[in-house]
Protein backbone atom coordinates (compact mmCIF):
# COMPACT_ATOMS: atom_id res chain seq x y z
CA UNK A 1 0.00 0.00 0.00
CA UNK A 2 1.51 3.15 -0.69
CA UNK A 3 1.37 5.40 2.35
CA UNK A 4 1.96 8.69 0.50
CA UNK A 5 -2.06 8.23 -0.94
CA UNK A 6 -4.32 11.00 0.51
CA UNK A 7 -7.19 9.93 2.09
CA UNK A 8 -10.39 9.68 0.57
CA UNK A 9 -13.10 12.35 2.37
CA UNK A 10 -15.55 10.52 3.98
CA UNK A 11 -19.03 11.16 2.50
CA UNK A 12 -21.35 11.87 4.79
CA UNK A 13 -24.68 10.38 5.12
CA UNK A 14 -27.66 11.71 3.59
CA UNK A 15 -30.30 12.66 5.92
CA UNK A 16 -32.44 14.95 3.29
CA UNK A 17 -32.21 16.35 -0.04
CA UNK A 18 -34.58 18.95 -1.63
CA UNK A 19 -35.29 18.52 -5.45
CA UNK A 20 -36.06 21.11 -7.34
CA UNK A 21 -38.46 22.03 -5.13
CA UNK A 22 -40.71 25.64 -5.95
CA UNK A 23 -42.28 27.55 -3.70
CA UNK A 24 -45.52 29.88 -3.64
CA UNK A 25 -47.00 32.22 -1.52
CA UNK A 26 -50.37 33.09 -3.68
CA UNK A 27 -48.73 33.99 -6.57
CA UNK A 28 -45.75 35.22 -5.56
CA UNK A 29 -42.83 32.23 -6.24
CA UNK A 30 -40.63 32.53 -3.05
CA UNK A 31 -38.13 29.21 -3.91
CA UNK A 32 -37.35 28.43 -7.26
CA UNK A 33 -36.14 25.52 -8.24
CA UNK A 34 -33.77 24.92 -5.30
CA UNK A 35 -31.84 21.84 -4.94
CA UNK A 36 -29.94 21.10 -2.05
CA UNK A 37 -28.75 18.39 0.13
CA UNK A 38 -28.92 17.68 4.08
CA UNK A 39 -26.07 15.73 5.23
CA UNK A 40 -26.74 13.49 8.55
CA UNK A 41 -25.39 14.17 11.67
CA UNK A 42 -24.00 17.86 10.32
CA UNK A 43 -24.85 21.37 10.99
CA UNK A 44 -26.46 23.29 7.60
CA UNK A 45 -26.31 26.98 7.41
CA UNK A 46 -28.76 28.59 5.18
CA UNK A 47 -27.94 32.50 5.00
CA UNK A 48 -28.69 35.37 2.31
CA UNK A 49 -30.26 38.58 2.47
CA UNK A 50 -33.96 39.47 3.84
CA UNK A 51 -36.02 37.68 1.85
CA UNK A 52 -34.18 35.68 0.13
CA UNK A 53 -36.69 32.43 0.78
CA UNK A 54 -34.03 31.09 3.51
CA UNK A 55 -36.54 31.03 6.22
CA UNK A 56 -39.37 29.77 3.43
CA UNK A 57 -37.08 26.74 2.74
CA UNK A 58 -36.27 26.00 6.38
CA UNK A 59 -40.18 26.16 6.74
CA UNK A 60 -41.13 24.03 3.79
CA UNK A 61 -38.95 20.81 6.20
CA UNK A 62 -41.69 21.15 8.68
CA UNK A 63 -44.94 21.85 6.55
CA UNK A 64 -45.19 25.35 8.75
CA UNK A 65 -46.96 26.68 5.19
CA UNK A 66 -49.74 23.96 5.95
CA UNK A 67 -51.10 26.41 8.07
CA UNK A 68 -51.52 29.32 6.07
CA UNK A 69 -54.12 29.34 2.95
CA UNK A 70 -52.42 29.78 -0.40
CA UNK A 71 -49.25 28.12 0.34
CA UNK A 72 -48.30 25.89 -2.55
CA UNK A 73 -45.27 23.72 -3.04
CA UNK A 74 -44.22 22.66 -6.20
CA UNK A 75 -41.72 20.49 -8.48
CA UNK A 76 -39.37 17.64 -6.80
CA UNK A 77 -40.00 17.91 -2.94
CA UNK A 78 -38.06 17.08 0.33
CA UNK A 79 -36.99 13.63 0.78
CA UNK A 80 -36.16 12.33 4.25
CA UNK A 81 -33.37 9.23 4.37
CA UNK A 82 -33.26 6.51 5.11
CA UNK A 83 -37.18 6.09 4.27
CA UNK A 84 -37.48 7.77 1.21
CA UNK A 85 -40.59 9.96 2.49
CA UNK A 86 -41.19 13.12 0.53
CA UNK A 87 -42.37 15.14 3.01
CA UNK A 88 -44.21 17.10 0.97
CA UNK A 89 -46.04 14.35 -0.81
CA UNK A 90 -49.98 14.88 -0.66
CA UNK A 91 -50.38 11.94 0.83
CA UNK A 92 -47.96 12.68 4.17
CA UNK A 93 -49.78 14.28 7.08
CA UNK A 94 -48.24 17.61 8.10
CA UNK A 95 -48.37 16.34 11.26
CA UNK A 96 -46.54 13.01 11.11
CA UNK A 97 -43.59 14.95 9.26
CA UNK A 98 -43.09 17.71 12.50
CA UNK A 99 -43.19 14.50 14.77
CA UNK A 100 -40.18 13.71 13.49
CA UNK A 101 -38.93 17.41 12.56
CA UNK A 102 -38.73 19.69 15.02
CA UNK A 103 -38.55 23.20 15.09
CA UNK A 104 -37.04 26.43 17.12
CA UNK A 105 -38.29 29.89 16.35
CA UNK A 106 -36.63 33.16 16.06
CA UNK A 107 -38.42 34.67 18.97
CA UNK A 108 -38.13 32.43 21.72
CA UNK A 109 -41.71 31.32 22.10
CA UNK A 110 -42.20 29.01 25.41
CA UNK A 111 -45.94 28.26 26.22
CA UNK A 112 -47.71 29.71 29.35
CA UNK A 113 -47.30 26.88 31.25
CA UNK A 114 -44.60 25.84 33.29
CA UNK A 115 -40.73 24.82 33.02
CA UNK A 116 -41.76 21.08 32.62
CA UNK A 117 -44.89 21.52 30.78
CA UNK A 118 -43.57 23.19 27.92
CA UNK A 119 -41.01 20.56 27.42
CA UNK A 120 -43.52 17.93 28.29
CA UNK A 121 -45.77 18.77 25.76
CA UNK A 122 -43.83 17.52 22.80
CA UNK A 123 -44.15 14.15 24.62
CA UNK A 124 -47.68 14.28 25.72
CA UNK A 125 -49.05 15.25 22.01
CA UNK A 126 -46.90 11.54 21.11
CA UNK A 127 -49.24 10.39 23.56
CA UNK A 128 -46.83 9.77 26.75
CA UNK A 129 -48.50 9.53 29.71
CA UNK A 130 -46.87 7.62 31.95
CA UNK A 131 -45.40 10.22 35.11
CA UNK A 132 -41.76 8.97 35.64
CA UNK A 133 -40.71 8.14 32.02
CA UNK A 134 -42.43 11.97 31.49
CA UNK A 135 -39.78 12.67 34.21
CA UNK A 136 -37.02 11.08 32.55
CA UNK A 137 -37.37 12.37 29.76
CA UNK A 138 -37.96 16.20 30.29
CA UNK A 139 -34.63 15.72 32.67
CA UNK A 140 -32.52 13.99 29.81
CA UNK A 141 -34.14 17.14 27.53
CA UNK A 142 -33.58 19.78 29.77
CA UNK A 143 -29.76 18.18 30.32
CA UNK A 144 -29.41 17.99 26.19
CA UNK A 145 -30.18 21.97 26.52
CA UNK A 146 -28.05 22.80 29.02
CA UNK A 147 -30.50 24.15 31.15
CA UNK A 148 -31.18 21.80 33.74
CA UNK A 149 -28.73 22.97 36.25
CA UNK A 150 -30.43 26.52 35.85
CA UNK A 151 -33.60 25.33 36.50
CA UNK A 152 -33.96 21.34 38.14
CA UNK A 153 -35.00 23.09 41.42
CA UNK A 154 -38.38 25.30 39.71
CA UNK A 155 -39.63 23.01 37.20
CA UNK A 156 -42.84 23.92 38.20
CA UNK A 157 -42.34 28.03 37.67
CA UNK A 158 -43.49 29.78 34.42
CA UNK A 159 -41.29 29.21 31.47
CA UNK A 160 -42.04 33.27 30.84
CA UNK A 161 -40.05 34.08 34.21
CA UNK A 162 -36.91 32.95 32.68
CA UNK A 163 -34.40 35.39 30.80
CA UNK A 164 -34.48 35.35 26.94
CA UNK A 165 -31.60 33.18 26.55
CA UNK A 166 -32.77 30.67 29.13
CA UNK A 167 -36.25 30.35 27.29
CA UNK A 168 -34.74 29.60 23.85
CA UNK A 169 -33.10 26.74 25.86
CA UNK A 170 -35.99 25.93 26.94
CA UNK A 171 -37.83 26.34 23.18
CA UNK A 172 -34.77 23.92 22.13
CA UNK A 173 -35.34 21.19 25.47
CA UNK A 174 -39.13 21.17 24.00
CA UNK A 175 -37.26 20.41 20.06
CA UNK A 176 -35.01 17.96 21.61
CA UNK A 177 -37.20 16.19 23.80
CA UNK A 178 -39.16 14.10 21.18
CA UNK A 179 -35.83 12.53 19.55
CA UNK A 180 -36.25 14.20 16.29
CA UNK A 181 -34.61 13.14 13.06
CA UNK A 182 -33.76 16.98 12.47
CA UNK A 183 -33.87 20.01 14.38
CA UNK A 184 -34.73 23.21 12.29
CA UNK A 185 -33.65 26.63 13.77
CA UNK A 186 -34.90 30.29 12.40
CA UNK A 187 -32.58 32.48 13.41
CA UNK A 188 -32.46 31.36 16.88
CA UNK A 189 -30.23 34.19 18.76
CA UNK A 190 -31.30 36.88 16.60
CA UNK A 191 -33.77 38.23 19.69
CA UNK A 192 -31.01 37.39 21.94
CA UNK A 193 -28.10 38.98 23.64
CA UNK A 194 -24.22 38.18 22.56
CA UNK A 195 -23.54 35.85 25.79
CA UNK A 196 -26.74 34.05 25.32
CA UNK A 197 -26.01 33.50 21.51
CA UNK A 198 -22.52 32.62 22.86
CA UNK A 199 -24.39 29.80 24.75
CA UNK A 200 -27.09 28.75 22.13
CA UNK A 201 -24.06 28.63 19.74
CA UNK A 202 -22.28 26.17 21.73
CA UNK A 203 -25.04 24.09 22.15
CA UNK A 204 -25.86 23.60 18.61
CA UNK A 205 -22.13 22.52 18.13
CA UNK A 206 -22.57 20.27 21.06
CA UNK A 207 -25.77 18.97 19.60
CA UNK A 208 -25.01 18.35 15.86
CA UNK A 209 -22.93 15.33 17.37
CA UNK A 210 -26.19 13.50 17.90
CA UNK A 211 -28.75 15.40 15.56
CA UNK A 212 -28.74 16.77 12.59
CA UNK A 213 -29.22 20.63 12.16
CA UNK A 214 -30.63 22.76 9.47
CA UNK A 215 -30.23 26.59 10.82
CA UNK A 216 -31.07 29.56 9.13
CA UNK A 217 -28.70 32.58 9.96
CA UNK A 218 -28.47 36.11 8.96
CA UNK A 219 -25.40 36.50 10.79
CA UNK A 220 -22.20 35.23 8.35
CA UNK A 221 -19.63 34.79 11.62
CA UNK A 222 -22.50 32.35 13.39
CA UNK A 223 -22.73 30.22 10.05
CA UNK A 224 -18.75 30.61 9.74
CA UNK A 225 -18.37 29.45 13.25
CA UNK A 226 -21.59 26.66 13.90
CA UNK A 227 -22.01 25.05 10.57
CA UNK A 228 -20.36 22.27 8.55
CA UNK A 229 -22.04 23.15 5.09
CA UNK A 230 -23.69 26.56 4.28
CA UNK A 231 -26.12 27.38 1.45
CA UNK A 232 -26.23 30.49 0.02
CA UNK A 233 -29.67 31.63 -1.46
CA UNK A 234 -30.80 35.00 -2.91
CA UNK A 235 -33.99 35.61 -4.86
CA UNK A 236 -35.64 32.70 -3.76
CA UNK A 237 -32.44 30.54 -5.77
CA UNK A 238 -29.67 28.51 -4.32
CA UNK A 239 -26.62 30.04 -5.34
CA UNK A 240 -24.24 28.29 -3.78
CA UNK A 241 -23.87 25.18 -1.73
CA UNK A 242 -20.49 23.86 -0.12
CA UNK A 243 -18.44 22.70 2.78
CA UNK A 244 -18.48 25.92 5.19
CA UNK A 245 -14.89 26.58 5.21
CA UNK A 246 -14.63 26.34 1.54
CA UNK A 247 -17.67 28.50 0.62
CA UNK A 248 -16.04 31.60 2.67
CA UNK A 249 -12.26 31.22 2.13
CA UNK A 250 -13.03 30.30 -1.81
CA UNK A 251 -16.59 30.60 -2.96
CA UNK A 252 -17.37 29.54 -6.31
CA UNK A 253 -19.45 31.90 -7.51
CA UNK A 254 -19.02 36.01 -7.86
CA UNK A 255 -22.65 36.88 -6.03
CA UNK A 256 -21.32 34.88 -3.00
CA UNK A 257 -18.26 36.09 -3.05
CA UNK A 258 -19.92 39.90 -2.84
CA UNK A 259 -22.60 38.51 -0.40
CA UNK A 260 -19.66 36.85 2.06
CA UNK A 261 -17.08 40.04 1.65
CA UNK A 262 -19.87 42.33 2.56
CA UNK A 263 -19.89 44.27 -0.80
CA UNK A 264 -23.48 43.45 -1.10
CA UNK A 265 -27.01 42.50 1.41
CA UNK B 1 -25.98 81.57 11.93
CA UNK B 2 -27.63 78.20 13.07
CA UNK B 3 -24.55 77.05 14.90
CA UNK B 4 -24.59 75.58 18.27
CA UNK B 5 -23.48 77.70 21.42
CA UNK B 6 -24.10 75.56 25.02
CA UNK B 7 -26.67 73.16 23.33
CA UNK B 8 -29.35 75.88 22.31
CA UNK B 9 -29.67 76.71 18.66
CA UNK B 10 -29.94 80.47 18.28
CA UNK B 11 -32.28 80.26 15.61
CA UNK B 12 -34.73 79.64 18.43
CA UNK B 13 -34.50 81.89 21.41
CA UNK B 14 -35.06 79.67 24.22
CA UNK B 15 -37.93 81.82 26.05
CA UNK B 16 -39.68 81.20 22.54
CA UNK B 17 -39.29 77.42 22.67
CA UNK B 18 -41.14 77.39 26.25
CA UNK B 19 -43.61 79.32 25.18
CA UNK B 20 -44.39 76.90 22.13
CA UNK B 21 -44.58 74.03 24.82
CA UNK B 22 -46.46 75.93 26.98
CA UNK B 23 -49.09 76.74 24.45
CA UNK B 24 -49.00 73.30 22.78
CA UNK B 25 -49.05 71.53 26.35
CA UNK B 26 -52.55 73.84 26.78
CA UNK B 27 -54.37 70.74 24.10
CA UNK B 28 -53.65 67.80 26.57
CA UNK B 29 -55.09 70.48 29.69
CA UNK B 30 -58.08 70.85 27.86
CA UNK B 31 -58.51 66.92 26.70
CA UNK B 32 -58.06 66.21 29.82
CA UNK B 33 -60.98 68.60 31.45
CA UNK B 34 -63.10 67.09 28.27
CA UNK B 35 -62.25 63.33 29.34
CA UNK B 36 -63.19 63.77 32.80
CA UNK B 37 -66.29 65.61 32.28
CA UNK B 38 -67.59 62.58 29.87
CA UNK B 39 -66.31 60.02 32.45
CA UNK B 40 -68.74 62.03 34.97
CA UNK B 41 -71.55 62.14 32.99
CA UNK B 42 -71.51 58.36 32.91
CA UNK B 43 -70.60 57.72 36.58
CA UNK B 44 -72.82 60.33 38.09
CA UNK B 45 -75.81 59.47 36.34
CA UNK B 46 -75.72 55.78 37.89
CA UNK B 47 -74.77 56.63 41.09
CA UNK B 48 -78.10 59.43 41.35
CA UNK B 49 -79.79 56.73 39.98
CA UNK B 50 -78.28 54.09 42.64
CA UNK B 51 -78.35 55.91 45.62
CA UNK B 52 -82.17 57.44 44.64
CA UNK B 53 -83.10 53.06 44.18
CA UNK B 54 -80.86 52.47 47.36
CA UNK B 55 -82.95 55.54 49.66
CA UNK B 56 -86.88 54.08 48.54
CA UNK B 57 -85.71 50.34 48.22
CA UNK B 58 -83.73 49.81 51.45
CA UNK B 59 -86.15 50.15 54.42
CA UNK B 60 -88.16 47.28 52.36
CA UNK B 61 -84.95 45.11 52.40
CA UNK B 62 -85.05 42.48 54.91
CA UNK B 63 -85.10 38.65 55.29
CA UNK B 64 -88.93 38.76 54.55
CA UNK B 65 -88.20 40.10 51.45
CA UNK B 66 -86.12 37.85 50.23
CA UNK B 67 -88.26 34.43 51.70
CA UNK B 68 -91.85 35.85 50.49
CA UNK B 69 -94.10 35.44 47.54
CA UNK B 70 -95.65 38.29 45.70
CA UNK B 71 -99.08 39.55 47.72
CA UNK B 72 -101.61 41.69 46.82
CA UNK B 73 -100.54 43.77 49.82
CA UNK B 74 -97.67 45.52 49.22
CA UNK B 75 -95.68 45.30 52.89
CA UNK B 76 -96.02 41.27 52.39
CA UNK B 77 -94.89 40.80 49.19
CA UNK B 78 -91.43 39.69 48.35
CA UNK B 79 -89.45 38.77 45.48
CA UNK B 80 -88.91 34.86 46.09
CA UNK B 81 -90.15 33.75 42.99
CA UNK B 82 -88.91 36.23 41.37
CA UNK B 83 -84.73 35.71 42.47
CA UNK B 84 -85.02 31.69 42.48
CA UNK B 85 -86.53 32.07 38.88
CA UNK B 86 -83.80 34.64 37.60
CA UNK B 87 -80.93 32.37 39.16
CA UNK B 88 -82.54 29.43 37.19
CA UNK B 89 -83.29 31.01 34.13
CA UNK B 90 -79.62 32.04 34.18
CA UNK B 91 -78.69 28.59 34.57
CA UNK B 92 -80.35 27.42 31.93
CA UNK B 93 -78.85 30.45 30.03
CA UNK B 94 -75.00 29.60 30.71
CA UNK B 95 -75.59 25.73 30.13
CA UNK B 96 -77.03 26.63 26.46
CA UNK B 97 -75.09 29.66 25.64
CA UNK B 98 -71.47 28.81 27.06
CA UNK B 99 -70.77 25.78 25.01
CA UNK B 100 -72.06 26.73 21.80
CA UNK B 101 -70.49 30.04 21.89
CA UNK B 102 -67.23 29.02 22.42
CA UNK B 103 -67.48 26.18 19.84
CA UNK B 104 -68.66 28.56 17.13
CA UNK B 105 -65.98 31.03 18.43
CA UNK B 106 -63.27 28.31 18.15
CA UNK B 107 -64.59 26.57 15.11
CA UNK B 108 -64.42 30.30 13.11
CA UNK B 109 -60.95 31.11 14.38
CA UNK B 110 -59.20 28.14 14.25
CA UNK B 111 -60.85 25.70 11.84
CA UNK B 112 -63.34 27.47 9.42
CA UNK B 113 -61.43 27.95 6.05
CA UNK B 114 -61.20 32.08 5.47
CA UNK B 115 -63.54 32.62 2.91
CA UNK B 116 -66.90 34.70 1.71
CA UNK B 117 -68.71 31.53 3.38
CA UNK B 118 -66.97 32.71 6.70
CA UNK B 119 -66.79 36.38 6.02
CA UNK B 120 -70.79 36.31 5.80
CA UNK B 121 -71.06 34.27 8.41
CA UNK B 122 -69.66 36.68 10.73
CA UNK B 123 -71.15 39.06 9.13
CA UNK B 124 -74.05 37.47 10.35
CA UNK B 125 -72.91 37.05 14.01
CA UNK B 126 -72.15 40.79 14.67
CA UNK B 127 -75.56 41.67 13.16
CA UNK B 128 -77.38 39.15 15.52
CA UNK B 129 -75.93 41.09 18.42
CA UNK B 130 -77.50 44.31 17.39
CA UNK B 131 -81.20 42.91 17.11
CA UNK B 132 -83.45 44.19 19.56
CA UNK B 133 -84.39 41.70 22.47
CA UNK B 134 -88.20 41.40 21.45
CA UNK B 135 -87.63 39.86 18.20
CA UNK B 136 -85.88 37.12 19.75
CA UNK B 137 -88.71 37.03 21.84
CA UNK B 138 -91.23 36.53 19.26
CA UNK B 139 -88.66 34.02 17.22
CA UNK B 140 -88.43 32.12 20.92
CA UNK B 141 -92.74 32.15 21.25
CA UNK B 142 -93.15 30.71 18.27
CA UNK B 143 -89.98 28.16 18.10
CA UNK B 144 -89.57 26.93 21.57
CA UNK B 145 -93.04 27.56 23.45
CA UNK B 146 -95.42 26.28 20.39
CA UNK B 147 -93.22 24.16 17.71
CA UNK B 148 -91.01 22.62 20.53
CA UNK B 149 -93.81 22.31 22.82
CA UNK B 150 -91.57 23.67 25.77
CA UNK B 151 -94.36 26.00 26.87
CA UNK B 152 -94.30 29.24 29.03
CA UNK B 153 -91.50 27.58 30.89
CA UNK B 154 -87.88 28.01 32.52
CA UNK B 155 -86.56 26.14 30.05
CA UNK B 156 -87.99 28.32 26.97
CA UNK B 157 -87.13 31.69 28.83
CA UNK B 158 -83.33 30.24 29.55
CA UNK B 159 -82.82 29.08 25.56
CA UNK B 160 -84.35 32.86 24.48
CA UNK B 161 -81.33 34.41 26.03
CA UNK B 162 -79.07 32.32 25.30
CA UNK B 163 -79.68 33.37 21.37
CA UNK B 164 -79.67 36.68 22.72
CA UNK B 165 -75.96 36.53 24.23
CA UNK B 166 -74.68 33.75 22.12
CA UNK B 167 -72.96 36.69 19.72
CA UNK B 168 -71.69 38.55 22.53
CA UNK B 169 -70.18 35.02 23.81
CA UNK B 170 -69.18 33.89 20.33
CA UNK B 171 -67.23 37.55 19.48
CA UNK B 172 -65.74 37.61 22.96
CA UNK B 173 -64.19 34.07 22.35
CA UNK B 174 -62.95 35.13 19.31
CA UNK B 175 -61.49 38.29 20.23
CA UNK B 176 -59.87 36.49 23.21
CA UNK B 177 -58.65 34.20 20.98
CA UNK B 178 -57.12 36.56 18.23
CA UNK B 179 -55.46 37.91 20.90
CA UNK B 180 -53.33 34.83 21.39
CA UNK B 181 -49.55 35.36 19.25
CA UNK B 182 -49.46 33.15 16.26
CA UNK B 183 -45.64 32.24 17.25
CA UNK B 184 -47.46 30.24 20.56
CA UNK B 185 -49.67 28.55 17.97
CA UNK B 186 -47.10 27.60 15.35
CA UNK B 187 -44.72 26.39 18.50
CA UNK B 188 -47.87 24.16 19.77
CA UNK B 189 -47.84 22.53 15.40
CA UNK B 190 -44.14 22.25 15.69
CA UNK B 191 -44.53 19.96 18.35
CA UNK B 192 -46.42 17.59 15.95
CA UNK B 193 -49.99 18.72 18.02
CA UNK B 194 -53.01 18.46 15.80
CA UNK B 195 -55.42 21.71 15.42
CA UNK B 196 -57.93 20.01 18.40
CA UNK B 197 -54.87 19.27 20.46
CA UNK B 198 -53.42 23.04 20.33
CA UNK B 199 -57.18 24.17 20.51
CA UNK B 200 -57.59 22.08 23.91
CA UNK B 201 -54.11 22.45 25.20
CA UNK B 202 -52.91 26.08 24.07
CA UNK B 203 -55.92 28.15 22.51
CA UNK B 204 -59.17 27.28 25.03
CA UNK B 205 -56.77 27.74 28.39
CA UNK B 206 -54.94 30.96 27.06
CA UNK B 207 -58.24 32.83 25.90
CA UNK B 208 -60.00 31.25 28.73
CA UNK B 209 -59.56 34.88 30.46
CA UNK B 210 -61.56 36.98 28.08
CA UNK B 211 -64.08 34.18 27.00
CA UNK B 212 -64.76 34.14 30.87
CA UNK B 213 -65.45 38.16 30.68
CA UNK B 214 -67.37 37.85 27.68
CA UNK B 215 -69.97 35.38 29.04
CA UNK B 216 -70.24 37.30 32.15
CA UNK B 217 -70.95 40.66 30.43
CA UNK B 218 -73.23 38.87 28.08
CA UNK B 219 -75.20 37.22 31.56
CA UNK B 220 -75.05 40.39 33.11
CA UNK B 221 -76.93 42.14 29.89
CA UNK B 222 -79.32 38.82 30.14
CA UNK B 223 -80.81 39.17 33.65
CA UNK B 224 -81.79 42.27 33.64
CA UNK B 225 -83.90 41.33 30.19
CA UNK B 226 -87.66 41.70 30.24
CA UNK B 227 -89.16 41.94 26.62
CA UNK B 228 -88.23 38.52 25.42
CA UNK B 229 -89.05 36.86 28.95
CA UNK B 230 -92.39 38.86 28.25
CA UNK B 231 -93.32 38.06 25.18
CA UNK B 232 -92.59 33.95 25.32
CA UNK B 233 -95.52 35.08 28.74
CA UNK B 234 -93.77 34.66 31.86
CA UNK B 235 -96.39 34.97 34.71
CA UNK B 236 -96.20 38.59 36.78
CA UNK B 237 -97.95 37.06 39.68
CA UNK B 238 -96.27 33.54 40.50
CA UNK B 239 -96.93 32.44 44.33
CA UNK B 240 -95.05 29.22 44.38
CA UNK B 241 -91.67 27.94 43.48
CA UNK B 242 -90.41 25.07 40.40
CA UNK B 243 -91.05 22.09 41.94
CA UNK B 244 -87.29 20.36 43.73
CA UNK B 245 -86.36 17.33 41.96
CA UNK B 246 -87.26 14.10 44.01
CA UNK B 247 -89.34 16.16 46.47
CA UNK B 248 -93.57 16.35 47.13
CA UNK B 249 -96.23 13.28 45.65
CA UNK B 250 -95.24 12.16 43.68
CA UNK B 251 -92.07 13.12 43.88
CA UNK B 252 -90.91 15.66 40.89
CA UNK B 253 -88.55 14.12 38.06
CA UNK B 254 -84.83 15.70 38.22
CA UNK B 255 -85.46 18.02 34.94
CA UNK B 256 -89.27 19.01 36.09
CA UNK B 257 -88.15 22.51 36.99
CA UNK B 258 -87.01 23.17 33.65
CA UNK B 259 -90.87 22.93 32.12
CA UNK B 260 -92.38 25.40 35.33
CA UNK B 261 -93.98 28.62 35.28
CA UNK B 262 -91.81 31.15 36.26
CA UNK B 263 -91.13 34.81 36.91
CA UNK B 264 -87.81 37.12 37.04
CA UNK B 265 -86.59 39.99 38.84
CA UNK B 266 -87.10 42.32 35.92
CA UNK B 267 -90.80 41.52 35.34
CA UNK B 268 -91.27 41.77 39.02
CA UNK B 269 -90.45 44.88 39.31
CA UNK B 270 -92.02 46.14 36.20
CA UNK B 271 -95.25 44.54 37.50
CA UNK B 272 -94.64 46.56 40.88
CA UNK B 273 -94.41 49.87 38.88
CA UNK B 274 -97.08 49.72 36.91
CA UNK B 275 -98.80 49.54 40.56
CA UNK B 276 -101.17 53.27 41.50
CA UNK B 277 -99.72 52.44 44.84
CA UNK B 278 -96.47 54.05 46.47
CA UNK B 279 -95.80 51.02 48.75
CA UNK B 280 -95.40 48.45 45.14
CA UNK B 281 -92.92 51.88 44.09
CA UNK B 282 -90.98 50.73 46.77
CA UNK B 283 -91.02 47.24 46.48
CA UNK B 284 -89.72 47.92 42.99
CA UNK B 285 -87.00 49.86 44.07
CA UNK B 286 -85.92 47.49 46.65
CA UNK B 287 -86.00 44.80 43.53
CA UNK B 288 -84.33 46.99 41.76
CA UNK B 289 -81.24 46.96 44.13
CA UNK B 290 -81.41 43.66 44.62
CA UNK B 291 -80.91 42.79 40.23
CA UNK B 292 -78.50 45.63 40.31
CA UNK B 293 -76.41 43.84 42.91
CA UNK B 294 -76.57 40.73 41.34
CA UNK B 295 -75.42 42.25 37.87
CA UNK B 296 -72.28 44.56 40.19
CA UNK B 297 -71.70 41.10 41.85
CA UNK B 298 -71.50 39.20 38.47
CA UNK B 299 -69.20 41.84 37.04
CA UNK B 300 -66.95 41.63 39.94
CA UNK B 301 -66.82 38.22 39.71
CA UNK B 302 -65.43 38.93 36.15
CA UNK B 303 -62.63 41.04 36.57
CA UNK B 304 -61.52 38.75 39.86
CA UNK B 305 -61.53 35.97 37.68
CA UNK B 306 -59.54 37.59 34.60
CA UNK B 307 -57.14 39.22 36.71
CA UNK B 308 -56.58 35.49 38.61
CA UNK B 309 -56.28 33.61 35.14
CA UNK B 310 -54.40 36.29 33.62
CA UNK B 311 -51.24 35.99 36.30
CA UNK B 312 -50.15 32.72 34.95
CA UNK B 313 -50.42 34.08 30.86
CA UNK B 314 -47.57 36.30 29.60
CA UNK B 315 -46.17 35.93 25.97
Amino acid sequence: MDANVTPVPVTPTLKADVRDLDFYYGSFHALKKVTMPVYERKATALIGPSGCGKSTLLRCFNRMHDLYPGNRYEGGGIVLHPDNTNLLAHGVDPIEVRMRISMVFQKPNPFPKSIFENVAYSLRVRGLRNKSELDDRVEAALKGAALWKEVSGRLSELGANLSGGQQQRLCIARALASDPELILFDEPTSALDPIATASIEELITELKEKVTILIVTHNMQQAARISDYTAYMYLGEMIEFGITDQLFIKPQKKQTEDYITGRFG
Amino acid sequence: MNELKSGVSESMELGTLRRIIVRAKRWDLFFVVLGILSLMIGVLTFAVLFADMASKGLPRLNWEFFTSFPSRRAANAGILSAWVGTILVMLVTAVAAIPLGVAAGVYLEEYAPKNWITDVIEINVSNLAGVPSIVYGLLALGLFVYQFGFGQSILSAGLTLALLILPVVIVATREAIRSIPQSVREGSYACGATTWQTVRDHILPYSSPGILTGIIIGMARAIGETAPIITIGALTFIAFLPPQPYVGDPPAGLFDWLFAPFTVMPIQMFNWTSRPEAAFAENAAAAGFVLVFMTLLMNGLAIYLRYRLRKNIKW
